[in-house]
């Protein structure tokens, strides 16, 4: 079947004044947005939306000094729908930048047409080893962080707890097997179990009882959005907490999660390229404006709707509106300096980022609130990725 | 260890089926008595998570809200039957197939203006620990509930359809309709009742599974087809049919979902096993009910 | 049912066929292509409903997996061409075979059973399909496989040109239509209605209706894995969902729309439902919900389905709707 399009208010577009008009996008830059904003994991296509769109707001509904006109679509959670949604925005409304989808599965299902439309997409989630490494190409640029450093930074952190054990899990999809991949290339101990689990999985009764069985001294889990939110409930159902400590990467432990599962998350130690409390005066603008408009505390995925947002802005304003021409585009948006609201930001050769990635430990603020707060020293520090080298671009 | 292992998927297999014998016995009895195939029995379970979740946020009492949810569901599930489904009855199964998928459009749709995609439900405070049945073996204490719901409700059917007059129209209504109309059965108010009821049971599997999974639009779409591969293998009109055939079902998925990634994975990569290993227990179920349709067409029990 | 005692005018059929021809090369000069690439796609449904129509409504038997030979059909050609065999002939060939081989097996053993019985265990045939190609990780899995290229027959044709590629549909699509219509005027198709009335009475006159039915779901399955084939070819991605049951209910509900047992039904019920679907999910978020009352209202106010609506208006002289 086919799919439900959520016209933001920002959108211009229509079916007839796109198909028989001229192109007049000097004026205009125009971006198809594609997330997962339905289903057990929307929190965090609606968070990534969300800085998006305030983002534009703050700028005065411009990107670049040209009018941002943004169309929003919910890809439902399912590959063959964003695949459609991406192929629309792409041939139909020849938009300048497509970005937002959370889920790689379905950000690589979309990836091709962007390419053979010579669209460029911007991440501000999903960034899969394969496109780091050999299948990279320019119209894809990671704002967010390569797939695997949440989780390569969270072996580091076990190995320097000298842990001895640790049973991993992951769901099934590209992003599972990058993350339990990168918790391995740094964890020093012994892995007594991995499992890869069925994407968008809800009951875990049968892994919990095979970790109860397999008695490891860490669980490191890579379970973003729903999946994450009913593991850690049933993990705590089950009494397994007594049993054993969890790990997480950022994906797990974030405000989402801590909404929904409450106050047994104080204490989680995860990883994350980003925390509300990074001392820079981008950061705190965005945070302070985000729970304004809001009413919530931003997560990750906020901080990188957001940072792409301005990133856009960045490149359009340098590029003085121009952006038809892709090849200088791409160059620009290789190397445009923008306040990131995670500090200083810069892209690697295969067009991912290089920074740090922090431990955080969820506590509770002077308001009562449960939050993610940076502990000490980053655990990798301008850290980029294992494929660069596999990538042929300069 | 490897003990504990089968006992705790032991009962995580038991709770799985008995909430799939939920929906499965409303469905059998649909399916036996007025022969019509509803593919929406789905959406009630699911209109049933979603009234629970609400009115559990309403009353912000967990039990309250469960009571009250399943029984506006069976008064929806009523209604539906005496303007829409009552129509279908005379009609063939496959104009049933066109309107009752119309009617899952329609109710999925529904939920979702009024509701949103999904809303968030959490089991009972009291609930949420686990319970040490042995050394070693801690359960978490709603699952157990669950069981302990699923049987006590599957006694009260049972009681109901073997001992009541109520039973004896629903089980002459399975066996023979035109004769239990000759006999002056109240076939109207008969059929309308056991809609209700049918509606009813899947309201309470809808609440008990909200909280593990996730109450979201679509959710009847996957446990609807387990739901019609149990009562075939059940027998269709037979509700001790459905109950058998719905644990069966809850112990081949669950036990091969974890049992056999566990033998792949002595045999293959972690990755394969872990895709190959679900696979081939979800194929089990299927190959079980063709094993079952070939050897005895009309079900364990039949109810015809 | 009289199916065949009403004959569209040749004329109507011309028309008809000239408008299809025209439209893609009018929509093509505004630049529209976008929308050319549309119609395939329903054109191709299109097909897929046909092929079901084949054996639900000629051959009266329900069956719920028919999704599964479009996902032969599509992952055979898209392994091959992930595989770099990219000769439309020979992959074409071996999806149409192997979804011929598939129904063949499925249609053996399913068909000894009847009615409800026959629907869920072509559901569990599909779903087992299903769950196989959902856990072949090289190829995929549940992320679905990209290819990137469509299939090469030669003769000089692109077929990632959207005009051409919509040729080459319509062309598959016209086939599809006069054989299927061949295969119902002749002595086959004829013992096939009559079975689809009554076989116990057919198998008592001496036909072993057995062999009959096996040998159109053969044929069904086959023209389904020929609607695989081109969709894959028509998206460049193919996922386990193509094979899902829901899918095969959406093309049982396509059928039903447009007229279980008519000839064009299967394919006036995919561009009706799929026309609907996209015009309404421009205006709303909540296009199922007016889908599914349309539906609903066919159901109750057109039992024949559409083709059955145009069939009451036209022979209201005589000959019976």
């Amino acid at each position: 079947m086919r799919f439900p399009v959520i016209k933001s208010l920002w959108t211009v577009s229509t079916l007839t004044a796109m198909a028989c008009a001229p192109a007049l996008a000097q004026d205009k830059v125009k971006i198809g947005f594609v997330s997962t904003l339905s289903g057990p994991s929307a929190a965090l296509g609606v968070d990534i939306r969300d800085a998006f769109m305030l983002a534009v707001k703050l700028n005065g509904g411009k990107l670049g000094g040209l009018t941002a006109d943004v169309s929003i679509s919910d890809d439902q959670f399912k590959p063959d729908v964003g695949k459609q949604l991406f192929e629309r925005y792409v041939k139909r409304d020849k938009v300048d930048f497509l970005t937002g989808v959370v889920f790689s599965n379905i950000m690589l299902a979309g990836l091709p047409e962007a390419v053979n439309g010579k669209t460029i997409y911007l991440s501000p989630n999903a960034a899969p080893s394969p496109i780091a490494g050999a299948q990279c190409t320019p119209y894809f640029f990671a704002v967010s962080w390569p797939n695997d450093a949440y989780h390569e930074a969270a072996g580091q952190y076990a190995t320097n707890l000298k842990v001895k054990s640790a049973y991993l899990l992951a769901p099934n999809y590209q992003a599972g097997k990058d993350s339990l991949a990168g918790f391995k290339r740094f964890f020093k101990g012994n892995v007594s179990g991995e499992v890869y689990t069925k994407l968008g999985e809800l009951d875990y009764s049968a892994e919990l009882a095979a970790i109860r069985a397999a008695k490891p001294e860490v669980v490191y889990t890579f379970l973003p959005g729903g999946m994450g939110i009913n593991f850690i409930k049933q993990f705590m159902a089950a009494g397994l907490n007594k049993d054993t400590r969890l790990i997480q990467p950022g994906f797990g432990a974030d405000q989402d999660v801590i909404r929904a599962v409450g106050n047994d998350m104080l204490g989680v130690f995860d990883t994350a390229h980003w925390g509300l409390d990074l001392p820079n005066e981008a950061n705190k603008k965005f945070v302070a404006e985000f729970e304004k408009e809001y009413k919530r505390l931003p997560t990750i995925y906020a901080a990188q709707g957001y940072d792409t947002a301005l990133l856009i802005d960045a490149a359009v304003r340098s590029a003085n509106g121009k952006i038809d021409d892709k090849e200088a585009l791409i160059k620009t948006l290789k190397t445009v300096k923008f306040n990131s609201v995670r500090g200083d930001f810069r892209f690697n050769t295969n067009q991912y980022p290089i920074q740090n990635y922090y431990l955080r430990e969820i506590v509770k603020d002077g308001q009562g609130r449960l939050i993610n707060r940076i502990v000490g020293q980053p655990l990798l520090a301008n850290h980029g990725d294992a494929y660069v080298k596999d990538c042929p671009m300069k | 260890m490897t003990g504990i292992l089968l006992l705790e998927q032991a009962l995580n297999g038991l709770q799985f089926g008995l909430m799939l014998f939920l929906l499965a016995s409303g469905l059998t009895l649909v399916f036996g008595i007025m022969d019509m195939i509803n593919l929406a029995h789905g959406a009630l379970y699911m209109v049933g998570a979603f009234l629970t979740a609400w009115l559990v946020q309403l009353t912000q009492s967990f039990w309250l809200g469960v009571v009250l949810a399943v029984m506006l569901t069976a008064v929806i599930g009523m209604l539906l039957e005496a303007t829409l489904l009552r129509t279908l009855y005379a009609r063939d199964h496959l104009s049933q197939v066109l309107a009752t998928f119309a009617l899952i459009l329609i109710i999925n749709e529904s939920v979702r203006m009024i509701w949103g995609s999904d809303l968030p439900l959490s089991m009972p405070k009291a609930l949420s620990g686990p319970v040490e049945l042995l050394p070693g073996l801690r359960y978490p204490s709603y699952r157990l509930v669950i069981i302990a719901v699923g049987l006590v409700i599957a006694l009260l059917l049972y009681l109901m359809v073997t001992q009541t007059r109520m039973g004896a129209w629903v089980r002459a209504g399975a066996s023979n309709r035109e004769m239990a109309m000759a006999m002056g059965i109240n076939i109207r108010r008969l059929f309308t009742g056991v809609f209700g009821i049918g509606a009813a049971l899947c309201a309470v599997a809808g609440a008990m599974l909200g909280p593990l999974l996730a109450v979201q639009v679509g959710m009847g779409e996957n446990i609807l087809i387990l739901a019609f591969v149990v009562i075939v293998i059940g027998g269709i009109g037979s509700v001790w049919g459905a109950f058998v055939g719905a644990i069966l079902v809850g112990f081949v998925d669950t036990l091969g979902r974890t049992l056999l990634p566990m033998l792949f994975r002595e045999l293959f990569s972690p990755q394969f096993a872990s895709a190959a290993g679900p696979a081939v227990a979800s194929i089990a179920v299927y190959l079980l009910m063709a094993v079952v349709l070939f050897v005895r067409p009309q079900g364990l029990f039949s109810g015809r | 049912m009289g199916s065949h005692d009403y004959k569209t005018p040749f004329w109507v059929w011309g028309l008809v066929l000239a408008g299809a021809i025209a439209l893609p090369l009018f929509l093509h000069a505004r630049g529209m292509d976008f929308y050319v690439s549309m119609l395939s796609r329903m054109m191709i449904y299109g097909i897929a409903a046909c092929s079901l129509n084949l054996i639900l409504g000629y051959g009266g038997l329900v069956s719920f997996g028919h999704a599964a030979f479009l996902g032969i059909g599509a992952y055979t050609v898209g392994i091959l061409i992930t595989e770099g065999v990219t000769n439309g002939w020979v992959g074409f060939a071996i999806a149409m075979g192997l979804s011929a081989l598939v129904a063949a097996i499925i249609g053996a053993i399913s068909l000894r059973t009847r009615g409800v019985y026959f629907i869920m265990i072509t559901l569990a045939f599909a779903q087992m399909i299903y769950y196989l190609v959902n856990s072949i990780k090289a190829y995929g899995g549940d992320e679905g496989l990209n290819i990137k290229q469509r299939s090469d027959f030669g003769l000089g044709l692109d077929l990632k040109n959207d005009v051409t590629f919509y040729f080459v549909v319509l062309f598959v699509l016209v086939l599809s239509l006069v054989l299927i219509s061949r295969i119902m005027a002749s002595r086959f198709g004829r013992v096939i209605l009559a079975i689809r009335d009554d076989d116990v009475r057919v198998d008592a006159i001496g036909f072993a209706s057995y062999r009959y039915k096996w040998v159109l779901f053969v044929i069904a399955g086959t023209l389904g894995g020929l609607a695989g084939a081109l969709m894959v070819n028509h998206q460049n991605y193919v996922s386990p969902n193509l094979m899902h049951w829901t899918q095969s209910g959406i093309l049982m509900v396509m059928v039903i729309l447009g007229g279980v047992g008519t000839l064009t039904g299967g394919l006036w019920g995919a561009l009706v439902l799929l026309i609907l679907e996209d015009v309404l999910a421009e205006y709303t978020l909540h296009w199922q919900f007016y889908v599914g009352w349309f539906l609903l209202a066919v159901v109750l106010l057109a039992p024949k389905g559409l083709a059955g609506l145009i069939r009451r208006k036209s022979t209201r002289k005589g000959g019976h709707a």
